[in-house]
Formats: C-alpha cells, sequence, structure tokens
C-alpha cells in the first residue's frame, strides 16, 4: 500500500467534466433522489421518535439520565459497526441504511429538543398551570410551541449530519450519491464522477438546511418579530 | 435456539479462532493499524486546532469562523474526502487517510479551545493584567490552564470521532479494524455475517474503551476546584460544536 503516484494534472481525468454530468444524468438523478429520500425518511422518522422521547425526559425527571445515555452510546458507535450490528440481521438493503440513520439522528433530536423544553420560563408553566391547563393541554399549547426552537435546531443538526451519513450506506450498495463517490474511486479513479457526487451532497445538505430554516421562521412567527434569532 | 442467533454464534466462533487474530491482516494487525492511523489524525488535529483556537480566543473574536467550520465539516461525507485527497498531490498510502480524519478531529478541538479561553472570568483577566502580566504571558500563564478542562473535553470528542471514522478507512483500503468488516460484506452476507459482526464488535469496543479512558484522563487533567463546573463545561463545548 506504499506506492505513491507524482502528481500531474491529467488531462483525460478532470475534476469536473459536464459531458460525464449529460452523459449520466439518468444515474445521477437516480442516485439523488435515492439520497434525499432516505435522509428525508430517516429524519421524519427520527422526529417521530424523539420529541416524545423528550417530552418523555422533561415529564419524568428521573427519564432524562436514562434517555440521555442511551441515545449517547448509540452516538458513540462507529457508523460502520452500526451497519455491522444490523445487516445481517435485517440483510442488504435501504432498511439496514434507515435504521442505522434512524439512531444516529434520535441524539441530535433528543438533545436539542429536550434543551428547548428547559428553556421555556418557569413563570409560563406556573401561568398556564394557574389557567387551568391539563398538563397535556399545557404541552400542546404552551410548551411545544416555545420549544420549537431547539426541536427545530435539533432537526437541523440531524439533517445535515444524516445528509453526510447516508454515504456510508455504500456498505450494503444503497448509499445514494456515496454510490457515485465509490464507483469513481474503484473505476479508476475517475475524479469528475467523485466531484459530482461530493458537490450534489454537500448541495443537498446546505438546501435542506436553509429550507428548514425557512420553515422554522415561518413557524414561529413571534421570534422574527422581536427581532431575536 | 432460533435461526436468528446464528450470527451471533457466528461470531462468537471467529472470535474464538486464534488465527483470526494473529494471521497477516488479523484483528491484531488491523488494531495497530487503527490506532496509529488515529493517533496520527488527533495528533494533526491537535496541531492545527488548538493554536488557532487558542489565538482566537485570546484575541476574542473568530466565533463565528469557529461555527462556520464545524457547520460546513458536518456537512462534508467521510468517503467524499477519503476519495478525494488520495488523488491530489498527497498521493496514495497513509498521509491522505490521516489528513482526512484531522479534517473531522479540528471541529471539537478547534470550539473547546476557543470557548476554553473565552470563558475565562474577565475580572481574572484584568487582575493579571493588572499584576502587568503581557497578552503572552496572560495566555500562558491565566487562561491556557484555566481551559484545559476544555481542552480535554474536546480532545475527548475528537479522539473518540476519530476513532470511529477511522473505520470508514477501509472503503480506500486504508486499513484498519473497518478492514474485517468490509471483509465480511465481500463475502456471501449469509457466509461473511459472523465476521462482519465480529468486526464491528471491535470497533464498537474500541470507540466506546478510548471514550471511557479519555473521560478518566478528561477527570485526571481537571483541577478538583474546577471539576464541579465540568458539566456546565461540556453542556457549553456542545453548544459551541452544535452552533447553537
Amino acid at each position: 500500500m506504499s506506492f505513491r503516484l507524482g502528481y500531474r494534472e491529467d488531462p483525460a481525468n478532470p475534476w469536473f467534466s459536464w459531458q460525464y454530468v449529460r452523459d449520466n444524468s439518468d444515474t445521477i438523478l437516480a442516485a439523488l433522489r435515492e439520497h434525499a429520500a432516505l435522509t428525508g425518511r430517516a429524519v421524519l422518522i427520527a422526529a417521530l421518535v424523539a420529541v416524545p422521547l423528550a417530552v418523555a425526559a422533561y415529564w419524568f425527571r428521573s427519564l432524562t439520565g436514562p434517555i440521555l445515555a442511551l441515545s449517547g452510546v448509540l452516538y458513540t458507535i462507529p457508523s460502520l459497526a452500526l451497519f455491522a450490528f444490523i445487516a445481517p440481521y435485517v440483510g442488504v438493503g435501504t432498511t439496514t441504511v434507515l435504521i442505522a440513520l434512524v439512531l444516529y439522528a434520535l441524539l441530535l433530536i433528543v438533545r436539542n429538543a429536550l434543551a428547548g423544553f428547559h428553556q421555556v420560563p418557569p413563570e409560563v408553566r406556573e401561568a398556564a398551570e394557574g389557567m387551568g391547563y391539563s398538563r397535556f393541554g399545557r404541552l400542546l399549547r404552551i410548551e411545544l410551541p416555545l420549544a420549537l426552537p431547539g426541536i427545530l435546531t435539533g432537526i437541523r443538526l440531524a439533517t445535515v449530519s444524516t445528509v453526510a451519513l447516508v454515504t456510508v450506506g455504500v456498505l450494503v450498495g444503497h448509499g445514494g450519491l456515496g454510490q457515485l463517490i465509490f464507483a469513481g474511486f474503484q473505476n479508476n479513479f475517475y475524479k469528475a464522477e467523485i466531484l459530482t457526487g461530493t458537490l450534489l451532497c454537500v448541495g443537498l445538505a446546505l438546501v435542506l438546511d436553509l429550507l428548514l430554516a425557512g420553515t422554522g421562521r415561518l413557524l414561529t412567527p413571534w421570534l422574527a418579530r422581536r427581532g431575536a434569532r | 435456539m432460533s435461526a436468528r442467533s446464528n450470527p451471533v454464534e457466528q461470531a462468537v466462533v471467529w472470535l474464538n479462532d486464534p488465527l483470526n487474530w494473529t494471521n497477516p491482516g488479523g484483528v491484531l494487525d488491523r488494531l495497530g493499524e487503527h490506532l496509529t492511523i488515529s493517533a496520527a489524525a488527533v495528533l494533526l488535529g491537535c496541531l492545527v486546532a488548538w493554536p488557532i483556537g487558542l489565538w482566537l480566543g485570546h484575541r476574542g473574536r473568530g466565533g463565528g469562523l469557529v461555527v462556520l467550520i464545524s457547520n460546513v465539516t458536518l456537512a462534508i461525507p467521510t468517503l467524499a474526502l477519503l476519495t478525494i485527497l488520495p488523488l491530489t498531490f498527497l498521493g496514495f498510502g497513509r498521509p491522505p487517510v490521516v489528513i482526512a480524519l484531522a479534517v473531522f478531529a479540528v471541529p471539537p478541538l478547534l470550539a473547546n479551545a476557543y470557548t476554553g479561553i473565552r470563558q475565562v472570568d474577565p475580572e481574572v483577566r484584568d487582575a493579571a493584567r493588572g499584576m502587568g502580566l503581557s497578552g503572552g504571558q496572560l495566555l500562558r500563564r491565566v487562561e491556557l490552564p484555566l481551559a484545559v478542562p476544555y481542552l480535554a473535553a474536546g480532545f475527548r470528542t475528537a479522539a473518540v470521532q476519530v476513532v470511529a471514522t477511522a473505520a470508514l478507512a477501509s472503503f480506500v483500503n486504508g486499513g484498519g479494524l473497518g478492514q474485517i468488516i468490509r471483509a465480511g460484506f465481500g463475502l456471501d452476507i449469509a457466509a461473511g455475517a459472523g465476521q462482519i459482526l465480529a468486526g464491528g464488535l471491535l470497533v464498537a469496543l474500541l470507540a466506546i474503551g478510548v471514550e471511557l479512558l479519555l473521560a478518566g484522563v478528561e477527570r485526571a487533567v481537571t483541577p478538583r476546584p474546577l471539576r464541579r463546573y465540568r458539566r456546565r463545561a461540556d453542556r457549553r463545548a456542545a453548544d459551541a460544536t452544535a452552533g447553537a
């Protein structure tokens, strides 16, 4: 493994080529679609699991430690190892990738959502209690809207890191744009293919992050009005 | 035992075969590679990130830059860096792998070094100035010692992340314990299940082991009076890396 190639600009193997993009638009679009679909589904499932977990940790103090510790341990397990644990049971397919992505996104959303809930001022909570809100009504009407910025921060972070993580799915043949990157590497180090995959990947993360930031602004108009943010 | 437990049994069998440990390319070889690559990457990351982070913190500016760097690196797939760097002037072999991993070690190291200096009480800083300490002396004798818990926390986060990411070096045949998992996938999924699971177990145990070890180191280097602030330090540092 210690052989070295001298650096020289090879005109036949440029870093970017429109020719490649034109000729392979179908493959590229399919990879992009798979990537976006995996990211979207993973973040959606993770959010649907994580927000109730955060609520549970918020309502019952004794659950906070275990929930944070468990998701922390899951986060420490290297992505490749996680794939290795899941693949023998689930098989080689999108499901394996999806499970791993959800487990990773979980911690980011739970931690940020919990931080959001803890930011609800105690006076507000007491006032709501005094107005006769039940625990559940208070959650829906008062605490959830006020914790929304925290939840959205978690979802944004989870989305960006999930987009990057999908590429590890090449291990089981479903890495979205990672397939392009990996195929380019194996295909005689075809730079144009590698860079197209990389650029689309980073671009996808950026676009999704901006979309979520915009959604967040629409959902929390009071923050913009106050000028905080 | 149902068929479900088969991969686990296979993994136990695989791990109990001494040849799988001692063969060339066996567990011991791969573990050595994994640790060498990771150590080099963390060291490189420290050499780059700490001076910059400490200096930015000392000057009291550049907080936006620190957040920007951590957000951008979050979006870059490891696989992309691992495949792109060997094709640049770096050439194939160890250096591009080490540099790719070091890139992901930089954000936690940088953010914690910056936060570590910034959290120093301004009154302490003023007192040191009043005693006639120069800028360099202030940094060396006052700010740096007070930032040690943060530096240790950043080191732990970075090291665990690098050890975890180093498993991906196997995608470009960069060595490390990930190779065992990759080789398992190279076989049929049914035939390789044991090896895949065994490799995953080794990688996960290594990451958790490093985490626990460095948590101990972090505690040991934190002076006793500063320990009760540790939790707060953790949270602030996490906020800094998360860009919150």
